[in-house]
């Protein structure tokens, strides 16, 4: 449950948690843009680096760094495939440059992980949820989407209470093989499953009594609107993807690690 | 027996739950455990099935430590009936549902079919055997979830919360089963708010307060204690409550039985 703890949203103040979502998401697809557009470790590793700032001045490097050891495992397992692969392709030769690459491939999936992670832990659903309104989607969309964010946490205690009944009842998850184990986890996803079904017609249920979609207009508490930091971010954003394009298309090859050595 | 040697438990998210715990509880007593949201009733008794195990301190039934066993291991003795019968109703029906726990402790298909049936039996739900658990009202979800843990007959019987959304029938009906296994020297431990039930069974009761025991000793004491039950925010079952108000009057104040508050309103009609 440890990557979801690193997706939940604590509510602090911080220059980062006050930025407008829309500008922190523009800036998260940017580096999800770069980290796509290069495979040599260098620009990953600086990019991996460049959000580190971010989250000291957010004040959630404990949470960002549960997020990652959440990620640990998928991590690893790339780095176990990409590595494995060019090994057998390649004549059972595990060279330096391919291990680089291996890690590179890695580290581009940490970084989506930490630049998502930095914009789920510093932007509270609500916020999420007015900039979905503002930029035109729909309001039962948003509401929809911001719903699913707040429910994870809630879901993620939930099945920790279902594996404690079953586990009750003598049920072992960790007992068998590979296909046994996972049929172990049946009795844990249906109660889930079927809890969160009723959840939402509860809520569906509730909400309707509260007079949800009466008026086709709504208005809201709060409206976002661009400040200083926000125009400043943008830049960055668009310094950050106008340099790195240069450089992928226009600029010499990049330089990897093992050219050095 | 349940020995709970001065233990603490904290969670992942550092909230310290119990600060320092210690209770034996012998075979065959009936304990009910009290206190207002949050006093860490819950964190408790599920280190009685090794579903936590502390932080600090030992917690040994029947003599073995919690630590040092599996929870499928000591749930074989030890049933624990959650709260919520949602978090654990998965199967097709309700004969399944009873036979999960039987299969996962490796019982043979005949005493399965056996248990079943007597479990069905006890709890009034013969004629629901092949109905999905799903399409059940709440309150017999709730006695599927108990009958499902009763099945492998546990020594030991923790049940959280086991009166809500339970009618006066069905509740009467826990408290006689509740007696019976008291006969039959086993231990029955019951998380509860519901005053008026733990009134009419008259356990020992243990309150606890922010992690920590506050009073242990009979129903009859506690519950009739005004400040104590304040401190925890229950309230006096409704004998005591008319009794405190009598005490004036020359009545005695620690009364919760309904056939003892009678022979006593009885005896003083006579006198008059």
């Amino acid at each position: 449950m440890s990557v979801f703890d690193g997706l939940r949203f604590r509510k602090v103040s911080s220059p980062i948690h006050n930025l407008d979502p829309r500008i922190k998401f523009v800036y998260v697809i940017g580096i999800f843009v770069v980290a796509i557009l290069f495979y040599q470790i260098i620009p990953l590793l600086i990019l991996f680096f460049m959000q580190i700032p971010f989250v000291l001045l957010a004040r959630v490097q404990r949470q960002w760094l549960r997020s990652l050891r959440g990620a640990a495992f998928l991590a690893i397992f790339i780095f176990v495939v990409n590595a494995g692969t060019t090994y057998f392709t390649s004549g059972y030769n595990l060279t330096a440059p391919n291990i680089e690459n291996a890690a590179a491939m890695t580290l581009r999936f940490v970084v989506l992980v930490e630049s998502f992670s930095v914009f789920f832990l510093t932007t509270s659903p609500d916020h999420l949820g007015l900039a979905l309104e503002e930029s035109r989607v729909p309001y039962e969309f948003a509401f929809a989407f911001t719903t699913a964010v707040r429910f994870v946490p809630v879901l993620a205690e939930e099945a920790q209470t279902i594996m404690d009944a079953q586990k009750a009842r003598g049920l072992e998850l960790e007992k068998g093989n590979l296909l046994k184990r996972i049929r172990n986890y049946v009795p844990v996803l249906i109660p889930l499953i079927v809890s969160a079904i009723r959840r939402s017609l509860e809520l569906a249920e509730a909400m309707e009594s509260r007079a949800w979609g009466a008026t086709k207009k709504r208005t809201n508490l709060y409206l976002l609107t661009f400040r200083k930091g926000d125009y400043a971010l943008l830049m960055i954003t668009i310094a950050i993807l106008t340099i790195s394009v240069y450089i992928r298309f226009f600029g010499s090859a990049v330089p990897t690690i093992t050219s050095f050595l | 027996m349940i020995e709970v040697q001065d233990i603490r438990y904290s969670y992942p998210n550092k909230v310290e739950a119990l600060k320092g715990v210690s209770i034996k509880i012998e075979d065959g007593e009936f304990v009910a455990i009290m206190g207002q949201n949050g006093a860490g009733k819950s964190t408790l008794v599920k280190h009685f099935n090794g579903l936590l195990k502390p932080s600090q301190g030992k917690v040994l039934i029947d003599g073995v430590e919690t630590t040092k066993s599996s929870v499928a291991a000591l749930a074989r003795n030890v049933g624990f009936v959650f709260q919520n019968p949602d978090h654990q109703l998965f199967s097709e029906s309700v004969e399944e549902e009873i036979a999960f726990a039987l299969k996962n402790f490796g019982f043979k298909p005949e005493i399965i079919e056996d248990r079943v049936t007597w479990a069905l039996n006890l709890l009034s739900l013969t004629k629901y055997r092949k109905t999905s658990p799903f399409l059940l009202s709440g309150g017999e979800r709730k006695r599927v979830a108990l009958a499902s843990v009763l099945a492998w007959n546990p020594s030991t019987l923790i049940l959280d919360e086991p009166t809500i959304g339970q009618d006066h029938e069905q509740k009467e009906k826990l408290r006689q089963f509740i007696i019976q296994m008291q006969t039959q020297k086993k231990t029955v431990v019951t998380v509860t708010h519901d005053v008026e039930f733990v009134a009419e069974c008259n356990p020992r009761v243990i309150l606890m307060k922010e992690g920590k025991i506050v009073a242990d000793g009979e129903g009859k004491e506690i519950l009739t204690d005004p400040a104590l039950l304040e401190l925890s925010s229950i309230v006096l079952p409704q004998i005591a409550q008319i009794f405190s108000k009598l005490a004036s009057l020359g009545f005695p104040k620690d009364v919760i039985d309904i056939y003892e508050a009678k022979a006593i309103i009885l005896k003083v009609m006579e006198e008059c």
